[in-house]
């Protein structure tokens, strides 16, 4: 099909798109309205489990089986791009060349924030159910928080602090204990990730039972993967070298 | 203002789709796939948005009140970004594949199959 043609299609997809979209839009309920069926049933329920913050809630209590599968989602795709991204057989693993020069305030300023980055990603895990933040948010910034090395200019010493073996068994221990969090649930007759856990007192940091628990053990699930993953990409771009096609064959 | 945030949903997930389409390299592709799926981000927020509603997260110190923008539809756009950030990797992590394999990320020099 050429470009024309394709274009030519899309045109009328795209405007039967939206015509129908702009008829649901004029169908729904106006916007700003302060009918909201589903937050009427999800605060009282997030509150009762004494669950400060209602998205965490939802999220890790409510709705955990969804976040299970979101769980496999993250792992599988860590595991595709790893499968992807592989070494093939014409290439092989290099050692990294210290290439290229980074000014001394980038690599003053990278160490600086690694601390204070790990920090703030401990607690956006720490208190997912207390304040904004949760395990998924605060499993990028610690996974980004290692990164900082690179930005440093020390791809090695990345490579040092990061025994790319810990960060899979991380990500894999860690996918598998939500799932056994949730069996215990069902051991304990209460339903698969059931709320199981004390639920303590509302807006302190023991409180909202498994929450806060799932919410850690998503964070280093999270975490892991995205080391694992970015470490594929670092691979293909630092530490692989490709070699002449003649050679390949010998 | 009523349907502005609507449009502007409607409109990313087009444009998204537009750039898919007339992209020619691949990685251009996964970033308008990324553009559209924000439309779907705009448009859950959307739909849960009230005036004059709270953050529906009641850090210590605050009284919780019904008054609060739906936190079901927030929950699910986390699930979306999720998603999406682990298709992004795929893609981009296909995207070198097809590089390695036929020398080429433009979608329109990949129309033959190779065996």
């Amino acid at each position: 099909m050429s470009r024309r043609a394709r274009l030519l299609v899309f045109a009328l997809g795209a405007a039967g798109l939206a015509v129908m979209f702009a008829f649901a839009v004029a169908g729904m309920p106006p916007f700003g309205t302060s009918e909201h069926p589903y937050r009427d049933l999800a605060v009282p329920a997030a509150l009762q489990h004494r669950t400060a913050n209602v998205v965490s809630s939802v999220n890790f209590d409510q709705r955990a089986l969804d976040t299970l599968g979101e769980e496999v989602i993250l792992l599988s795709s860590v595991i595709g791009t790893a499968a992807l991204l592989r070494p093939t057989r014409r290439e092989s693993r290099r050692p990294a060349t210290r290439g290229g020069r980074v000014s001394d305030s980038t690599t003053l300023l990278s160490y600086l924030l690694l601390p204070v980055t790990v920090l703030i990603g401990l607690d956006v895990v720490v208190h997912g159910h207390l304040t904004p933040g949760g395990g998924f948010q605060g499993g990028v910034v610690l996974a980004t928080a290692v990164h900082l090395l690179y930005l440093a200019g020390r791809y090695e010493s990345l490579q040092r602090l990061r025994p790319l073996s810990w960060y899979v068994w991380t990500e894999g221990l860690s996918a598998a204990s939500f799932a056994v969090l949730g069996l215990v649930g069902l051991a304990l007759g209460s339903g698969f990730l059931a709320n199981i856990a004390p639920l303590g007192s509302f807006q302190s940091l023991l409180s909202a039972g498994t929450v806060p628990i799932l919410n850690i053990v998503t964070g280093a699930a999270v975490a892991g993967g995205g080391v694992v993953l970015l470490a594929q990409f670092f691979a293909q771009a630092i530490g692989t070298t490709q070699l002449p096609t003649r050679r390949s064959t010998s | 203002m009523r349907i502005f945030a609507y449009a502007v949903a409607g409109w990313l997930v087009l444009v998204g789709a537009m750039g898919i389409l007339r992209s020619r390299n691949l990685i251009q592709a996964t970033v308008s796939l990324s553009v559209a799926q924000s439309g779907t981000y705009v448009l859950l927020l959307a739909i849960g948005y009230q005036w004059e509603g709270r953050a529906p997260v009641f850090s210590p110190g605050s009284t919780p009140t019904s008054d609060v923008v739906d936190p079901v539809v927030q929950a699910m756009a986390l699930t979306d970004i999720v998603v999406s950030a682990t298709v992004t990797a795929l893609l981009l992590a296909l995207t070198i594949q097809i590089e390695k394999t036929h020398h080429t990320v433009d979608p329109d020099k990949l129309q033959q199959l190779k065996g």
